[in-house]
Formats: structure tokens, C-alpha cells, sequence
């Protein structure tokens, strides 16, 4: 389980998260919905230690993360797959696989969970030796997954998979999602697409200018009337 | 027209020789330009302290066998591993600590690291030329089809190929070669990958050094007056070709090495009354490939997907 308590993180003085505190329970996706700026993107950075907290605390199965660096905390099975997907445009489809086992020893493991990845996204199969900025939108946000995959993560945290992808294929990613999940990895999810991340939630909180104003089941919030008016488009009546 | 007559005017032979000069002069330049190239695709900054690395590399190699009377192949491989360890040293004591920094600040910083040992090789090996030892054999003259050469001239080329090629077998087939790519274009999700990035730097600056170290020998042995100050111009070229070349791509680096080795040595030779101008032709060959290519040859357009 992981646990945040009060983190607060500033960047030169402003706070971009006042205090939050959340769990995610193993085996759970836990949803995070929240407009631009709430503090999404730093809730995850600063778990995986890309960003200080100025105070407060994350722990994970009792081991307290804050104060390590991004390699210690990757190594107690956490990982990101970030924002804008960033995988490495100069690196061969199958490289930014191995780079995702960069941690790993087990070359037979490593080469048996390729051909898993493989078979969950035949597409990058076909382009395995190709360079993945050439890859289009969706199938960068498949090799992203894939390249988070490969470090057998125990928790996996998104940020914002869908963005800028057709309809269709934001359909095939949180398919993909629920069934990384039933496979046993817990997923921490921050979306702005609420009405894709609260249906796949098994409980969601949501950010307001870095604090957390509401929590509940993914379907509670679905249902609730102050959600659907912001953040799932749908008028009171 | 004119140029055409000079070349007509040289014989097979003086040709001949001045495409040895030319060759062997671009392989060092490439030599040297490839850790200009190496540590800016990884940090952005330009290591002006790099051209001092070669110049310390000279003092290691001439005192190890002058002073240390440690035989030239032995003291060959000490200055090797001597020059990475100051690489990494720099790196590590002038770079490391503005890792967060402004890139400014590191540049600057950078500029100290060079006047530090500019200045440190003058006070501690005064600043008048010391002779590069001769090696048995390189530094003979030898005569290959009536053309007077240098023997290591016949080596330059060869142990630059043979480098390069090792080099790239590392950079492009190695799981370190793969996580220095990955941190040369997205250091923060190289780390997330849980890449050590400081190790990946580290590595980075001892091959760069060890590689000066491998010109800067063998510039001794082709060049033998050794001053504090001997690695301000080449090191100034080698940058230059890193740029001609795309800076960041290792072979743009060698390419550019090769322009502008060949080039220098080529005008001078087919146009004696301009020799005076020589250093002048890396600069023409910089604001010319500003003007036409930024990249640079190899360059890459970053295109950025959303």
C-alpha cells in the first residue's frame, strides 16, 4: 500500500500541493481527476522523486520514500509512465523495452516478458526495430505502458495516458489498463478524462489547486452532481 | 582556374604527401572533436576544459617516459587511464555540484576548469616548450613510394578507425551505450528507468578523456613541442568540427574532424601565399555551416510529437 500524508512540494515558493494525503491500496486502481495546474503531474513526480517534497511523507509497504532518489524507489517496484508518454525518440522500439529492465539481471525474464509485451501490443512487434519517434501517437503511448511494464512493477503510476489520442484507441489503453491491473499491479491513474478514469476507478480522489476537495468509489463520483457538472461536462438539471 | 593549375603544378607525389598530412591532422582533430560531441549530447554544455585534457595528456605521456623512464608502451597506457580519471575528476568537482544550475553557470565553470590547468601546467611545468620524447620507430621517417612520411603518421588514421569503431560498437550495442542515448535526450525518464545518471556522466567523460589522451599522444609523437597552451587551437577546431558535424553525433564529430584536417593542410598547399591564414579556414567553415546547415551535417531536426 502506498501512503502519502500532508505532502506538500513548492516550486521557488509557491505550493503547488497544500498537504495531500491519500492511499492506494495493493491489487486497486486509484483514480486522481483534477483540472490543469491542480498538481497531478507533481503528486506523481514527487512520489517517484523527480521532484523534493518540502515536507509531509510517502511511504510504500512501510518503507518511507521520501528523501530517496528516483533509482531507489524504482527498485522497490514502483514506476511512471509520464506524461506525454517521453519515450525515447533515438531508441529502437525493442531498446526502449530493455531500457524499462535497465534494474534487472534476469536476461531470460527480460526476454520472455518482450515477447508478453509483444503479444499484448502485437503493433510494436511489427516495429520493433524502428526508432520510437517515428512511432504515432497511440502506439507511443503503448510502448510507454510496455516500457513500464518491463520493470514487473507492484505499482504503476500514469499520467494522463489518453491524452491527445482518438477516441478509439483512449478505449484500447483502459482496456489495457484494467487488465495490467487484474493481472496484479496497482495502478495510481491521474486523468482528465474523469468519465474514462471513474469508470475503471476502484476509488478516486479528486485535485483542486493542490488539495484534495472530494474522495470516493468511481462510481460515487461518477454519480455525484458537483462532478458531473465540472469535470464530466454534464449540466445540473 | 587558378586552382586548377596548382594542382596541376604539384606533382603525384607532393599530393601524396599532403593527403597523408591532411589525413593524419583530421583523424587527431577527430579524435579530440568526439569528446566535445560526447559530453554535449549528454550535459549541453561545451567542455572548454576538454583542449586541456590533451594538453595534460602530452606532460603525463612526456614525463612518464623522460622523467619515470617507463617504457614508451607502458607509459602510453598509464597516460590513457591518468587523463580519464582527470576527466572525471573535472567533471565530478567543477560540473557535478551545478548539476541543478542555470547551463551558464556550468559553462563559465567549464572556462575555469581550463584556465586552472592552463595555469597550474605553466607553474608547475614552466611554460617553455619541452620536446616530446622520440618513440622507437613512430617517430622515424620512413619513405613509402618515394613519399617522405612520419611512420605514425601510417598509425593515425588506422587507431582512429579502430577507436571509432569500438566506440560506436559501445555506444550503439551496449546496455550502457543504450542508457547514455536515453539520457542524452530525456535525463529525467532515463532516472525513472532507475539509469544512475551521475554514473552514465562519469563513463561519458573517461571515454571522451581516454580518447584525447589517444590523440594527444600521438599529437607528441607528430608534433613534439610541448606547451601549457598547445591545446587551445586544436581544441578550439575540434570544437568547431563537432559543430560542422552536428554536435551531439559522434560521427558528424569524425566528419568534421576529417573537413577540417584535410581542408587546412590542402589550402595551405595549394595555396602557399595564404598559408598564414590557415587557423582562419575552421572559423570561414563555422560561420558557413551557421549560415546554411545550424545542425550541422549529421544534425538532427528534433521533431517533437504531442
Amino acid at each position: 500500500m502506498l501512503k502519502v500524508r500532508d505532502l506538500v512540494v513548492a516550486y521557488g515558493g509557491i505550493e503547488a500541493l497544500k498537504g495531500i494525503s491519500l492511499d492506494v491500496p495493493d491489487g486497486k486502481i486509484v483514480t486522481l481527476i483534477g483540472a490543469n495546474g491542480a498538481g497531478k503531474s507533481t503528486l506523481l513526480r514527487s512520489i517517484i522523486g523527480l521532484v523534493k517534497a518540502k515536507s509531509g511523507s510517502v511511504e510504500y509497504n512501510g518503507d518511507k520514500l521520501t528523501g530517496l532518489n528516483s533509482q531507489q524507489i524504482v527498485s522497490k517496484g514502483l514506476t511512471l509512465v509520464p506524461e506525454g508518454r517521453r519515450v525515447f525518440p533515438n531508441l529502437t522500439v525493442l531498446e526502449n523495452l530493455r531500457i524499462g529492465a535497465y534494474m534487472r539481471k534476469d536476461e531470460d525474464g527480460i526476454t520472455a516478458d518482450i515477447k508478453r509485451i509483444y503479444e499484448i501490443f502485437p503493433r510494436l512487434e511489427e516495429r520493433n526495430w524502428q526508432m520510437a519517434g517515428t512511432l504515432s501517437g497511440g502506439e507511443q503511448q503503448m510502448l510507454a505502458l510496455g516500457r513500464a511494464l518491463m520493470s514487473r512493477p507492484k505499482l504503476m503510476m500514469m499520467d494522463e495516458p489518453s491524452l491527445g489520442l482518438a477516441p478509439l484507441v483512449i478505449k484500447e489503453i483502459f482496456n489495457i489498463i484494467r487488465s495490467i491491473n487484474e493481472n496484479g499491479t496497482t495502478v495510481l491513474l491521474v486523468e482528465q478524462n474523469a468519465n474514462m478514469a471513474l469508470k475503471v476507478a476502484h476509488h478516486a480522489y479528486v485535485l483542486e489547486t493542490g488539495r484534495i476537495m472530494m474522495e470516493g468509489s468511481g462510481k460515487e463520483l461518477l454519480e455525484n452532481e458537483e462532478i458531473k457538472e465540472a469535470y464530466l461536462g454534464k449540466k445540473k438539471k | 582556374m587558378e586552382i586548377f593549375q596548382a594542382i596541376t603544378n604539384m606533382t603525384a607525389v607532393g599530393l601524396a604527401q599532403h593527403m597523408v598530412n591532411g589525413i593524419s591532422l583530421g583523424s587527431l582533430y577527430a579524435l579530440i572533436a568526439i569528446g566535445y560531441t560526447m559530453v554535449y549530447g549528454i550535459l549541453l554544455m561545451i567542455n572548454f576544459a576538454h583542449a586541456d585534457i590533451v594538453m595534460m595528456a602530452c606532460y603525463f605521456a612526456l614525463f612518464g617516459i623522460t622523467t619515470f623512464h617507463i617504457p614508451w608502451y607502458l607509459t602510453f597506457v598509464l597516460t590513457i587511464a591518468l587523463t580519464a580519471l582527470l576527466g572525471v575528476t573535472i567533471e565530478r568537482a567543477a560540473y557535478r555540484p551545478l548539476r541543478d544550475a542555470p547551463k551558464n553557470s556550468v559553462l563559465i565553470s567549464a572556462i575555469g576548469a581550463s584556465f586552472l590547468l592552463e595555469n597550474l601546467a605553466t607553474y608547475v611545468f614552466t611554460g617553455r616548450p619541452l620536446h616530446f620524447p622520440d618513440i622507437p620507430f613512430l617517430s622515424s621517417m620512413i619513405s613509402v613510394g618515394g613519399v617522405q612520411i612520419q611512420a605514425i603518421c601510417l598509425f593515425i588514421p588506422i587507431v582512429t578507425v579502430v577507436c571509432l569503431t569500438v566506440l560506436l560498437h559501445i555506444v550503439n550495442h551496449t546496455k550502457t551505450g543504450m542508457a547514455m542515448r536515453a539520457v542524452s535526450k530525456d535525463y529525467e525518464i532515463a532516472r525513472v528507468m532507475g539509469v544512475n545518471i551521475d554514473n552514465i556522466i562519469s563513463i561519458t567523460f573517461a571515454i571522451g578523456s581516454s580518447l584525447a589522451a589517444i590523440g594527444a599522444i600521438m599529437w607528441g609523437i607528430r608534433y613534439p613541442g610541448i606547451t601549457p597552451y598547445l591545446g587551445v587551437m586544436p581544441g578550439l577546431k575540434c570544437f568547431i568540427a563537432a559543430v560542422i558535424g552536428g554536435i551531439g553525433n559522434i560521427k558528424g564529430a569524425v566528419i568534421g574532424g576529417f573537413i577540417l584536417g584535410l581542408g587546412e593542410i590542402l589550402i595551405v598547399a595549394f595555396f602557399p601565399q595564404f598559408s598564414g591564414y590557415r587557423d582562419a579556414f575552421a572559423f570561414l567553415m563555422l560561420i558557413w555551416i551557421l549560415f546554411y546547415k545550424p545542425t550541422g551535417l549529421l544534425g538532427e531536426k528534433t521533431t517533437e510529437k504531442v
